[in-house]
């Protein structure tokens, strides 16, 4: 999966795909699968990248690779109370309005309202948080400047985020990245969390799920969520039903700004534990060492070897998250110092300056148009501790040669750059015409097809090694047939 | 109504409903096998409660089942005095945390409104059943001293005799009345332990302790996809 940052306008269109279509039912309120934040900002839940409060993830001293949360050691004397797992404050309490008082309320000298209530017990309370209340930088005072990836920043680079006239953000929608070293699945207790071996997508079973807790502060980035009404963790699927009926999950078709692409990718397992161990800089590139590629016939060999079918062969020759991931190297894995190996990957926004105030006279902060990446309005180090687990040089290269194609863009369509400088731009970004050609299309022009290559799950045929479809006749479906209720 | 009823067939009431009905649930409602944890609601007094619930009716509980398994064992630790006596205040100190830790729970589910929401009937019936248990034990230990040695000596025998299908009541129908309702309250939490949360105690997740860090799951056949291939 990529995610490309640049394109994201924060419509929230994806998370309201997402909840009509998952999360609309009691106890499952307050999630949001997919969620877009604001950055700067805490997040939701509320710092939830403060990994010395929340516990997530795996830490490392080199040789041996451990959950921060609950390793099976801990798991023992934490059993009855998980010590790091969050609350509803943590989130949101969930509310709808009492409408029905607005059509009720006895006649008098004021309009009626619909006060808030709260879901969960169904008083009345007052509203303190919500799903994204730090939208678009909304009391920048209290959240953005409480980021946790400003931690290492100096005054000089705060108060420059902070300062009006410079003020930049940018959207992070955020889903679970079906990582390939999932903590969460490392410490269920009850095993109830697995990954699929065909597609990867990290899936939890409601019959198995013994409400251990255990999962919700391990996944670093917060999305296994608890159930209060079922008392089950329950997490995004990827709309594995919509995947396997050759459908992009609901978030991806619904994207406006056309942000998301999804593939899949072939990879080595056998080398995860080893390359976790690496120091928090080296990450990036040992993620990118284990990702394969699809053409080399030695791989493809050993694909079939292991049991992978041609079509998902093909389709992950066709990957345009490999484009973004491997070839072009623009994509980036969110917190990769976590561990986990998130298999979502950003391309890392652009935030050029372009005009600042002096006085009562506005100008041009750069001459060139498309500015200088190291004076972007973000401090580029703001952007290595989420992207790169502090390796500034993976990330300078994939904005510079993100401004590369922009400046070789330029001179195609427009023309008033010269063709020496947008060649020489190029060559610095370690790109080719055609290489940038390719980006600009894949970024600027991708249609549905191009976006989403989705390889054939051929779950018709795999349905009939499981189980006999001619056991289930007269049952509608194979999976569990019960509503998820307690009793 | 008389102690034969009450001490020599509901014990197997009990356990013939135990047994049908748990296994039953696990088979047809696998979904509903665990306790619904409301820490996510109330993250501040549930560390008080269930921390200290849990600790105290595991020693109690297990020093119960030691008493029943190897009563010999026990009697010869208690022949001296001293051991006797540290047994006796280990016991009620942790029957002690139990009932604190019971009562915080209790206290919590109806002292915060988020927590009273996931609170059912079925969870009052329990925790009042484990109120009378753990009080009417602690009175037992209070009022009738060495419990460790005449549970070995008498009510031992008698859980055998139970085992064995020969009931026997006469080692306990002399007993006092604290220790009969202190007997008959553990059958009758037994009899309704299938249909409430207590079959948590059922799926304690052992398994987690020795199985591979990751868990992967194919939902197809490998080899046979690999034929299909065109």
């Amino acid at each position: 999966m990529v995610f490309h940052l640049d394109k994201c306008i924060g419509c929230h269109t994806c998370s309201v795909a997402c909840k009509n279509v998952w999360t609309d039912r009691e106890g499952t309120d307050y999630m949001w699968w997919n969620n877009v934040e604001t950055k700067p900002g805490t997040g939701y839940p509320t710092k939830w990248e403060d990994q010395d409060s929340y516990k997530g993830g795996w830490v490392t001293d080199g040789e041996d690779l451990e959950l921060r949360s609950t390793s099976k050691s801990k798991i023992i004397p934490n059993i009855f109370h998980n010590p790091a797992q969050p609350s509803m404050d943590d989130y949101y309490e969930p509310w709808t309005y009492k409408y029905e008082d607005l059509f009720n309320a006895p006649e008098g000298d004021d309009q009626p309202t619909a006060r808030p209530v709260s879901m969960v017990t169904g008083e009345h309370i007052d509203v303190e948080a919500g799903p994204n209340w730090d939208d678009d930088l909304s009391g920048s005072e209290v959240y953005a400047k409480n980021d946790v990836n400003m931690d290492g920043l100096n005054q000089e680079q705060r108060a420059q985020m902070m300062a009006i006239e410079r003020l930049a953000f940018f959207y992070l929608p955020r889903i679970c990245n079906h990582c390939l070293n999932p903590s969460c699945v490392a410490a269920c207790p009850s095993g109830a969390l697995y990954k699929r071996g065909e597609d990867g997508i990290v899936l939890l079973n409601q019959d198995r799920c013994r409400a251990w807790r255990s999962c919700i502060p391990a996944c670093p980035y917060k999305k296994t969520y608890f159930n209060w009404s079922t008392g089950k963790s329950e997490k995004c699927i990827l709309c594995f039903p919509r995947l396997e009926t050759g459908q992009a999950p609901a978030c991806f078709h619904s994207c406006v700004g056309r942000i998301r692409y999804i593939s899949n990718l072939l990879y080595d397992a056998d080398k995860i534990r080893e390359l976790a161990l690496l120091p928090d800089d080296q990450l990036v590139e040992a993620q990118r060492e284990m990702i394969l590629d699809p053409h080399d016939p030695a791989v493809i060999e050993a694909a079939k070897k292991n049991g992978v079918h041609d079509g998902i062969i093909r389709t992950a020759q066709k990957s345009p998250v490999y484009k973004f991931l491997k070839e072009w190297k623009l994509a980036l894995p969110l917190h990769v110092e976590y561990r986990t190996f998130p298999m979502l990957f950003y391309v890392p926004p652009l935030l050029p300056v372009m005009s600042s105030t002096q006085g009562d006279v506005v100008r041009n902060e750069v001459d060139e148009l498309f500015g200088d990446i190291e004076k972007a309005r973000a401090p580029i180090e703001y952007l290595g501790k989420m992207f790169t687990g502090g390796n500034l040089g993976k990330l300078r290269y994939a904005l510079r040669k993100q401004l590369a194609v922009r400046i070789w863009r330029r001179f195609v369509t427009v023309g008033d750059i010269s063709e020496d400088k947008a060649k020489a731009a190029l060559a610095e970004a370690d790109c080719t015409p055609e290489a940038a050609d390719e980006i600009y299309r894949l970024s600027a022009l991708a249609t549905f097809d191009d976006r989403f290559v989705i390889p054939p799950f051929q779950r018709e045929m795999a349905i009939e090694m499981l189980e006999d479809p001619h056991d289930h006749r007269s049952i509608t479906g194979f999976g569990s047939r019960m509503a998820p209720k307690r009793s | 109504m008389n102690d034969y009823f009450w001490l020599g067939t509901l014990p197997y009431i009990s356990v013939f409903v135990f047994l049908l009905v748990t296994i039953r649930r696990y088979r047809i409602r696998a979904f509903s096998y665990s306790s619904l944890s409301s820490q996510f609601l109330e993250n501040q007094q549930h560390f008080w409660g269930s921390v200290p619930f849990h600790y105290g009716i595991l020693v109690v509980l297990g020093g119960h089942i030691l008493g029943f398994l190897c009563p010999k064992a026990i009697l010869s630790w208690n022949v001296a005095p001293l051991r006797l006596l540290v047994l006796e205040v280990t016991g009620l100190a942790f029957a002690v945390l139990t009932l604190v830790g019971l009562a915080n729970i209790m206290i919590r589910r109806l002292r915060f409104p988020k927590a009273r929401r996931v609170t059912t009937a079925g969870d009052w019936f329990i925790y009042c059943g484990l109120l009378v248990q753990v009080v009417t034990g602690i009175a037992i230990a209070v009022h009738y001293g060495w419990g460790s040695s005449w549970y070995s000596t008498s009510l031992t025998p008698w859980l055998w005799s139970l085992v064995k299908f020969s009931p026997d009541i006469s080692y306990i129908a002399p007993m006092p009345l604290l220790v009969k309702v202190h007997i008959v309250n553990a059958f009758l939490i037994l009899l309704v332990f299938p249909f409430t949360r207590l079959v948590h105690i059922l799926v304690v997740p052992n398994p987690y302790l020795w199985r591979k860090t990751q868990v992967v799951i194919w939902n197809w056949d490998r080899k046979k996809i690999r034929k299909s291939a065109d």
